[in-house]
């Protein structure tokens, strides 16, 4: 009989209460589905995969870079999502002109606006399932990416700094199919202290 | 001049609406017996069904749709966002007609070939939930007809639709979020089961004998 493993991988906490965003447009009740179903479900379905010897060697990043299929949409998923709560506060949404990302989203968009409504386009545009991403690239240019599903772009050799979620169970419960109004809300509750700090991490 | 005429005459003909988009084959209320409920049938085909619509009309009218192009010929031969708007427009349309308030069950031909090609009834169920379960991110799963007459079930992302492998599609559920988080959240799969006894066989049956007709007359 093999050994009861210990779960490898583990749910990371809230960075907020639930109910922290309800004013913003994010309810309690989506935080509980959100965060409770679908990203605890990730965590519980890898640490079963492992259980059954199905996950190579190496921390989340490594298996978002190197593997595929399934053992990628989990890890990616888990990673994605905590990403995503890191990257909300209930006092986000305010970019100061001081703040070093505003200085080079001014330089690489033209303006912290004008890389708003660009981002903004890109996550209402995107069909199905996804994730849209700004990060830094092997030029140190910031750049917007948008894939599919559990996409990551960790995996093109990107370096993320702030992500919205555009599966639907992110927008469904408070704002239907008005997946524009949720982007809105979403602008509205950038954690800007927390990009800046990915930002000032940056190589 | 009288400015009115120069007006109406700088604005160019266009053709309204080459797309349409089909009635429900019920009332809005239903399925909700069977456990979809009037609110998501009519988000469904109200905002996301009706939107494709709209949208494929405006991309007609912006010259991006290749004219006298049918909806099953762009979902063959287009790409990219008029593909994804095309085929979802007749995903959507198929899928209403997937499902009945109250059906027979699976009898007749359909029946018998479900068991030839599954072993049993009960076996292609299981099949067809794990398919719709396990599938990740948007989209359909599909049980079609393929040219050596064999019932195919695929699943595919967010547009896909298996005409475009010339197959002839019988039946299908939509597994987008959208159609289940109203009523089920995540729970995707207690929508399936309460899908899979929405099942409009008589229809499945009626596309099943077409299909074979069809194979078969363009041998």
């Amino acid at each position: 009989m093999a050994e009861e493993k210990q779960d490898r991988f583990s749910l990371p906490a809230l960075p907020f209460n639930k109910d922290a965003l309800k004013d913003k447009g994010i309810s309690q009740e989506t935080i509980e589905y959100h965060y409770g179903k679908h990203h605890a479900g990730y965590v519980r379905k890898l640490n079963a995969a492992d259980k059954e010897g199905k996950v190579p060697e190496g921390t989340l990043e490594d298996l978002i870079k190197k593997a595929d299929g399934k053992i990628f949409n989990l890890a990616a998923q888990i990673w994605n999502h905590t990403f995503y709560w890191e990257s909300m506060s209930a006092d986000g949404g305010s970019c100061e002109e001081t703040l070093n990302v505003a200085k080079k989203l001014k330089e690489d968009f033209g303006s912290v606006d004008e890389f708003l409504n660009q981002f903004k386009a890109r996550a209402g545009a995107h069909f199905g399932s996804g994730w849209i991403w700004l990060s830094s690239n092997a030029e140190k240019k910031l750049v917007i990416t948008d894939g599919h599903d559990a996409f990551n772009p960790l995996k093109d050799g990107l370096t993320p700094i702030l992500t919205i979620d555009v599966w639907e169970h992110a927008y469904y419960v408070d704002q239907r199919n008005d997946r524009g109004k949720y982007i809105g809300n979403f602008v509205s509750l950038i954690n800007w202290k927390k990009v800046e700090e990915r930002f000032n991490a940056l190589k | 001049r009288n400015p009115k005429i120069v007006q109406s005459s700088v604005k160019p003909m266009s053709a309204k609406n080459r797309f349409t988009l089909q009635p429900l084959p019920y009332p809005k209320d239903a399925l909700e017996q069977g456990g979809i409920s009037r609110e998501t049938v009519s988000y469904h085909y109200d905002k996301h069904h009706a939107g494709y619509v709209r949208k494929l009309n405006a991309a007609d009218e912006a010259g991006k749709v290749p004219k006298n192009a049918s909806l099953e010929q762009l979902i063959i031969n287009a790409d990219g966002a008029v593909f994804n708007l095309a085929a979802q427009i007749y995903n959507h349309t198929f899928y209403w007609e997937s499902m009945a308030a109250s059906s027979k069950g699976c009898q007749g031909s359909i029946a018998k070939a479900i068991q030839l090609q599954f072993s049993t009834y009960s076996d292609f169920i299981a099949a067809f939930k794990q398919k719709a379960t396990t599938h990740f991110g948007s989209g359909w799963v599909w049980l079609s007809l393929n040219k050596q007459l064999q019932l195919v079930l695929s699943d595919g992302h967010d547009a896909c639709n298996p005409l475009r492998d010339r197959m002839i599609p019988l039946l299908c559920i939509d597994v987008w979020e959208h159609a289940y988080y109203v009523d089920y959240r995540n729970d995707r799969a207690a929508y399936i089961d309460n899908f899979v006894l929405l099942i409009n066989w008589e229809r499945v049956q009626q596309r099943y004998e077409n299909a074979i007709k069809s194979f078969k007359s363009n041998l």
